[in-house]
């Protein structure tokens, strides 16, 4: 295969990997758009074998099997993944990406450049250097985060004292390795540089809250794009830095727009930790009143509009498909019935969505938190299911409060409110929530998926 | 203790303080009751009922103030009545201490204690004793009745074998308890009505009676203390006039509640408003008592302009309806026992210290306690002002166009950066990195418009197909394999593994994915 023919299929690629992105604009054309990604995908790796001629490659058994039983392993998690584990996986698939990019580097440092002149293997060593350090971050962070999200890990932020200063002093150990790694001092210098940056990864991500993993989650997206776009770089490959590109721009997008949904500033969610308040938090009046699943189911069938709006606590409680019976029978009695979906309920962008879609609930009755907000003082019952800080109003009633500006759904407005809570317990950002304070709020204790069988019986 | 009901001695007055169902109350609180013979005709209730309930009837007054310790009225008391009054003496009825005041100065040489019904605060606790809410409530009613009695057509439209009949106009000016509830019964009769009141704040309740709300394009809240309406200023009233004249030629009805508190009712319907109006058309001034809010208003009578437009100005319009005022009057006043006793024992404990009971005590062992200290609990919760919010239309295209002027500021500013950043590699960089820079910068740009129109909904999906696809870096694992370095081509070796699972799974997964979003 000529180098033109293989450009020619390249550019292929990069228009099929757009088209790919930009067809997730809605759910009708979004599957068709997977397939310009298989497409794409398949164009690009068969022209780069041909065009190499790898097939003359003495590993060549090797290779093949490393694709086919990488594409079983691929397919069998794809159909084992349950919809709530799905943070999990992107996790996961994260550190694969950034480990394949630290290989890749190392192997590029350990060939020989001959063919370059001084200040291009300045260059080259310098984006072997990126994409290393990239690729290294984003395998560990993605470790972390994975194993917080299976709750292998707590999820709680570790903050270890002087955690500041030692992040720059490992940054600037990196530096001063790659600096000597450009000077050639030997390639020892990548690897200590590697296990460095292994160790930020991982101290960056441990030190994050669990509330937080819907950004951590996106800003590993994005590294990992990065480290494709610099690997790209480094092999001088047009097709790896325009697919390294979109997926670091698109991982970028989605970490501001959950910042934005959090009224977080990017950098001190990454640095992890709550930002200081700057005095006590406004004292709560009432008592949280719990009530009996008929009470709630009488509302219920009285109510003309209801809202549902889930969190964290509906995935953990698997209770969508419980959910979508409510929802479907409430639907068949000729009442509104909608959801609400804060941009950052659950652990990953999106979260609720696609389990409410896993569910078979109608996509066009949920709705984003801005399309829902007005409508809530016309609402007759909002049924919070295992969410907390996405409908905490100190977020705007108390200045004081550390989630203070963030934008929540104001369900206190609706007539009444029923929250499912599994307990008295605070939520991940561990601060208390006056919702469940105010006259209208009753609490609903137990797992989600029990409560609503047992709300479920009595409405037919 | 003893409570008494005398009969009103107030010309035309019909209500009775004390209703056999209150009395029965009133004993379970460990009182006893009297009541003059007699007192309750005009509201229907008979002797007999009371006999029933348990209540001393007793011939007349002079025997009831000597038996009484405490007594209960509608009206503030006469001069005949505060002479049979004793020492030490308890009385509950409307007083209206502050134009009284001779009233006043007179109860307090009779050294009683005095609870005026009309200055229970209006605080959310002590609704079930604020008689002036279901008085009002009652004269809400009534002028609504009272206009249409006078008034030659249908309030509702009609379209019938004889011709169509147009509905109704009403407005309904200050929208307070008796402005919203002769709202809700024109409405429900079929007219249009439309309301006005200073207080923006009440406009979701005018709507919510149903009826239109009158905006008045100006940034003052006419809100005072304690619920009630404060005097607006010049400007403001002048252009409320201007909203009336503008309205007056097509209304038929016009019914009157504003009401300022201890100052006489603002003039809203001035002599001019009158004559706008059509023949036939009907006014009804509910604050007659104290002034009218219309010029022409004559109180008790009812009046016809040279113009034929009837002018109400009745004062007695919850006595017009005797029995249900004296039913909701009594449970009020009942209510307030039930305060003044908090053991039920039969001895009213006045608490200076309640709010409620302070705020309504005017006399206290003869010495004058009015007016009372205001009440530490805000009587409404004070709306924000959300008049902020509405700016004129050239203010906001103002604040647009600076916005605008700012993000292109900063846009030419970073994108002069950005050039000198480009013009400091290229002067370093050879020139086949700087041909994949473009390419890199470009991608950025493309990916960004792209990703910036991706539904929130399909989020994890998009995580996910980013995820496969950034799975190319399989690209550069293959690149390093036909190399003969053993070490290189096993990294190579996992680094193509893991990207495959990358590959497959991402792909594998949005794919499952996007088949769950399922339109309704």
């Amino acid at each position: 295969m000529t180098i033109g023919l293989l450009t020619a299929s390249y550019i292929t690629s990069s228009v099929l990997f757009i088209l790919a992105l930009g067809g997730l604009s809605n759910q009708e054309k979004a599957k068709r758009a997977v397939w310009y990604g298989i497409v794409g995908m398949a164009i690009a790796v068969i022209a780069t074998l041909l065009g190499k001629e790898i097939f003359l490659t003495e590993w060549l058994e090797w290779l093949i099997a490393a694709i086919i039983i990488g594409s079983i392993i691929g397919i069998i998690v794809a159909k084992k993944v349950q919809m709530t584990g799905m943070p999990q996986l992107v996790a996961a698939l994260h550190s694969f990406v950034g480990l394949a990019a630290v290989f890749i580097g190392i192997n590029s440092a350990l060939l020989p450049h001959l063919e370059l002149s001084n200040t291009q293997l300045i260059i080259h060593n310098v984006e072997v250097f990126l994409g290393v350090f990239i690729g290294a971050i984003t395998f560990t962070g993605s470790i972390i985060a994975f194993g917080k999200l299976s709750e292998i890990i707590s999820g709680k932020a570790l903050i270890i004292p002087a955690r500041h200063p030692l992040n720059v002093i490992m940054f600037l150990g990196c530096l001063f390795l790659g600096y000597l790694f450009l000077t050639h001092v030997g390639n020892w210098t990548i690897i200590a540089m590697t296990i460095i940056a292994f160790l930020i990864g991982a101290h960056l991500v441990l030190a994050i809250g669990g509330a937080d993993m819907p950004v951590v989650v996106s800003m590993l997206n994005s590294y990992s794009g990065w480290a494709a776009a610099a690997t790209g770089f480094m092999l001088g490959n047009d097709l790896l830095i325009v697919t390294g590109a979109l997926v670091g721009s698109s991982g970028a997008i989605l970490s501001y727009i959950m910042c934005k949904a959090m009224n977080r500033n990017f950098i001190s969610v990454i640095l992890g930790g709550w930002g200081d308040s700057t005095g006590p938090a406004m004292d709560i009046d009432g008592e949280m009143i719990a009530i009996d699943i008929e009470t709630v189911a009488t509302a219920i069938n009285e109510a003309n509009t209801i809202v549902i709006v889930p969190g964290y606590g509906m995935a953990v409680a698997q209770a969508q498909s419980a959910v979508s019976e409510l929802t479907s029978r409430l639907r068949a009695k000729k009442k509104k019935v909608r959801f609400g979906i804060h941009p950052v309920a659950g652990r990953l962008p999106g979260h609720m969505n696609v389990l409410l879609a896993e569910a078979k609930v109608p996509y066009d009755i949920v709705l984003e938190m801005d399309e829902i907000n007005s409508d809530f003082p016309d609402t007759d019952v909002v049924i919070i299911l295992g969410a907390n800080d996405i409908v905490n109003p100190a977020a705007e009633e108390d200045p004081n409060s550390p989630i203070a500006g963030m934008p929540v759904l104001q369900v206190w407005k609706a007539k009444q409110v029923f929250i499912s809570k599994r307990g008295q317990g605070r939520g991940y950002s561990g601060i208390e929530n006056p919702l469940f304070f105010k006259e209208n709020s009753r609490m609903v204790y137990g797992d989600a998926k029990k409560s609503l069988d047992s709300i479920l019986q009595h409405i037919n | 203790m003893k409570i008494g009901c005398p009969k009103e001695i107030f010309k035309g007055e019909n209500r009775i303080a004390m209703t056999p169902e209150s009395a029965k109350h009133l004993q379970k609180l460990g009182y006893e009751c009297v009541v003059q013979s007699g007192a309750g005709d005009n509201s229907n209730f008979s002797d007999k009922d009371y006999k029933d309930a348990g209540v001393k009837v007793l011939k007349n007054a002079d025997q009831l103030w000597k038996e009484s310790d405490i007594i209960l009225k509608v009206r503030g008391p006469e001069k005949s009545e505060i002479s049979k009054m004793k020492s030490g003496q308890q009385i509950i009825s409307f007083i209206w201490p502050g134009q009284n005041k001779l009233l006043l100065e007179s109860l307090k040489k009779k050294k009683v204690t005095v609870q005026a019904m009309d200055m229970i605060p209006r605080i959310s606790r002590a609704q079930k004793m604020d008689a002036l809410s279901s008085m009002a409530n009652i004269a809400g009613y009534r002028a609504v009745i009272e206009a249409g009695n006078q008034f030659g057509r249908f309030f509702t439209g009609q379209i019938t074998a004889a011709g169509k009949i147009p509905p109704a106009k009403i407005l309904v000016i200050g929208a307070g308890v008796a402005g919203l509830a002769a709202i809700g019964t024109a409405k429900s009769m079929g007219a249009i009505v439309r309301s006005f009141d200073v207080r923006p704040e009440v406009a979701e309740q005018i709507e919510s009676m149903g009826a239109e709300f009158l905006m008045l394009d100006f940034d003052t809240d006419g809100s005072g203390e304690g619920g009630y309406a404060k005097p607006a200023s010049k400007e403001f009233i002048k252009k409320e006039m201007e909203l009336f004249r503008s309205q007056a030629p097509e209304l038929d009805i016009v019914i009157t509640t504003a009401l300022i508190p201890g100052m006489p009712a603002p003039k809203l319907w001035p002599k001019e408003m009158v004559n706008l109006m059509k023949p036939g058309s009907v006014i009804v001034d509910l604050a007659a008592e104290q002034g009218g809010n219309c010029d022409l208003t004559v109180p008790n009578k009812m009046i016809e302009t040279k113009n034929k437009v009837k002018i109400i100005g009745y004062t007695d319009l919850p006595s017009r309806m005797a029995t249900q005022a004296s039913t909701l009057y009594s449970t009020n006043t009942r209510h307030l026992m039930d305060d003044l006793t908090p053991k039920k024992d039969g001895i009213p404990f006045i608490n200076m210290e309640d709010d409620v009971i302070r705020g309504a005590t005017v006399i206290h062992n003869g010495e004058i306690t009015f007016p009372p200290p205001k009440p530490k609990v805000a009587a409404i919760a004070k709306h924000i002002n959300q008049n902020i919010k509405e700016r004129a239309p050239e203010e906001l295209a103002l604040d647009k166009i600076n916005a605008e002027k700012k993000a292109g500021k900063i846009q030419v500013s970073s994108l002069i950066i950005g050039a000198c950043l480009m013009w400091l590699i290229g002067m370093y960089a050879p020139s086949e990195f700087m041909q994949h820079f473009i390419v890199f910068i470009l991608s950025c740009f493309v990916g960004f418009q792209v990703i910036w129109n991706v539904s929130h909904a399909l989020h994890t999906p998009l995580m996910a197909i980013t995820n496969a696809i950034s799975g190319i870096i399989i690209l550069g694992a293959l690149l390093q394999m036909e190399t003969t370095n053993n070490i290189v081509s096993v990294l190579a070796l996992i680094s193509i593994f893991i990207a495959t699972i990358n590959i497959v799974g991402g792909f594998m997964v949005t794919k499952r994915m996007l088949a769950m979003f399922q339109r309704s």
